[in-house]
C-alpha cells in the first residue's frame, strides 16, 4: 500500500499549490495516472477517502486520468499501444520492448480552487 | 489552518538513522535545489460573468518532493565521484550475502559504502560492519520502502571521502520500491532461485524499472528443480534493457561478473 504515501506526498504538494494561489481549500483534484505507473488507482482512491475529512481537500472532488501505454520498438521502429501489461510486444516483429513512451505518468495535472471573495 | 512547509528534514514517524562503521564527522552538507513548478493559471468564468472557480494546470508529479531530492540526491552522488545502487528484492533473496560477501572481497580495492533499510532492527547492519567501509541502518518504523529523503539524511550520517560505491540495501519488499527513486545511478534486482521462475511475470513494475538482474542462489538451483533459463527468459520479457548475471554468494559462481560490473560502474563517476 505505497498509495497511502504517494496520496499524502500529493496532498502536501496540493496544499503548497494552494497556498501559492491563496486559497484555502480546493475544489477539484485531476490526477494523470499512467497504466504503467505502478499505482493501483483504487487503492489511491482509497487513500484519498482516507487522508481528506476534516483538511483543505475534504470536499474536492478527485478525478483521475488513465493515460493508456505506448511503447517504441527498437528493432523496426515502430510505436505501439501496450496491451499486454508490462510485457511489450512488438504487434510487427514480437520484439520485447523497454522504451515506454507513454504510460508512466504519475502527475497532478490540474487544480481548481474555488473563486477568491 | 496548520501548513507546513515541505523541507527536507522531515523524518517520517518511526523512521531512524544508525551509523554503525564510519559515521560522518564535522558539519553535515546542505542540499539544495529550485523547489518550483510551472504554472499557468487560468480563470473561470461562470454564465453571469462573475469567475466562479480558478483552474490551474500544474503538471507537477504526484512524488513531487521524491523526486526532487532524489535529483539532489544524484547529483551529491555524482559531485562526491561515487556510483549508487539501489538494491531491491523480496525478504531472503540474498541482498545482505551477496553485500558481505562483496565488501570483503570487491570491497578491499574499491572502497564501497552501505545504507542498509529494514522495518526494525540493525540486524543487518551490524551485518555488515567492516573496518573499511562505512554502514548506516535505516529502520523506517512501518514505511515499506526507502524514499530519498531518507537517503539524504542517512547519507550526510556517513563519512563517503574515497567512496566509489555506495550500495543502497532498500527494504525487502517487490512492490512499493519501485515507485521511489532514490537518486540512485543503478537499480539491481534480485531474483533467487527459491522463489520460482515466475516472480518477474507476478511483479513486473520492479523488474521493468531494473538495470541489472541478479539470480541468485544458483547453486541450489538444480535441487529444488529451479529452471534457470526459464527465469532469464521471463526476465527478457519484462525487461528486455536489464543485464542478467546468475551468481552464488555461496560458492563464488558468477561474482568475477559482478564485480565487473560494479568496476566499469564505479570507472565511469
Amino acid at each position: 500500500m505505497h498509495e497511502v504515501g504517494i496520496m499524502e506526498s500529493a496532498l502536501a504538494a496540493i496544499r503548497q499549490q494552494a497556498e501559492t494561489h491563496g486559497a484555502t481549500r480546493v475544489a477539484r483534484i485531476v490526477l494523470r495516472i499512467g497504466t504503467l505507473s505502478g499505482v493501483d488507482v483504487e487503492a489511491l482512491r482509497f487513500a484519498y477517502d482516507a487522508l481528506t475529512p476534516g483538511t483543505f481537500a475534504a470536499d474536492a472532488e478527485l478525478e483521475i486520468e488513465s493515460v493508456p501505454a505506448r511503447a517504441h520498438c527498437a528493432q523496426c521502429d515502430t510505436d505501439f499501444g501496450a496491451t499486454g501489461g508490462f510485457i511489450l510486444t512488438c504487434p510487427r516483429c514480437r520484439a520485447f520492448s523497454s522504451d515506454i513512451r507513454t504510460g508512466r505518468e504519475l502527475d497532478i495535472a490540474r487544480l481548481e480552487f474555488p473563486a477568491l471573495p | 489552518m496548520n501548513t507546513p512547509a515541505l523541507t527536507l528534514a522531515e523524518p517520517t514517524p518511526g523512521f531512524r538513522i544508525n551509523a554503525l562503521t564510519g559515521a560522518a564527522t564535522g558539519s553535515s552538507r546542505a542540499l539544495s535545489g529550485p523547489l518550483s513548478a510551472e504554472i499557468t493559471a487560468a480563470l473561470h468564468a461562470s454564465g453571469n460573468g462573475e469567475v466562479a472557480v480558478r483552474s490551474v494546470d500544474v503538471n507537477i508529479p504526484l512524488l513531487e518532493k521524491n523526486d526532487i531530492l532524489a535529483e539532489r540526491n544524484r547529483g551529491y552522488f555524482l559531485g562526491r565521484g561515487l556510483a549508487a545502487l539501489n538494491l531491491v528484492s523480496s525478504p531472503g533473496a540474498g541482498k545482505t550475502t551477496l553485500l558481505e560477501r562483496t565488501l570483503d572481497e570487491f570491497g578491499r580495492a574499491t572502497k564501497c559504502a552501505v545504507l542498509v533499510g529494514d522495518l526494525e532492527t540493525d540486524n543487518d547492519g551490524r551485518r555488515l560492519s567492516r573496518p573499511h567501509a562505512p554502514v548506516a541502518q535505516i529502520t523506517t518504523g512501518t514505511v515499506c520502502h526507502l524514499d530519498a529523503g531518507m537517503i539524504a539524511r542517512a547519507a550526510q550520517s556517513l563519512d563517503l571521502d574515497g567512496v566509489k560505491i555506495l550500495f543502497i540495501e532498500n527494504v525487502g519488499n517487490l512492490v512499493c520500491p519501485a515507485s521511489f527513486d532514490l537518486g540512485e545511478q543503478a537499480r539491481v534486482v534480485l531474483l533467487s532461485t527459491t522463489e520460482g521462475e515466475d516472480k518477474p511475470l507476478k511483479y513486473p513494475p520492479i523488474f521493468k524499472s531494473a538495470d541489472l538482474v541478479l539470480l541468485t542462489k544458483v547453486d541450489v538451483a538444480d535441487v529444488l528443480g529451479f529452471k534457470r533459463d526459464v527465469a532469464v527468459e521471463n526476465i527478457r520479457r519484462i525487461a528486455p534493457q536489464a543485464r542478467i548475471i546468475q551468481l552464488s554468494s555461496r560458492t563464488g559462481e558468477g561474482l568475477a561478473e559482478w564485480y565487473d560490473y560494479l568496476r566499469a560502474l564505479a570507472a565511469q563517476t
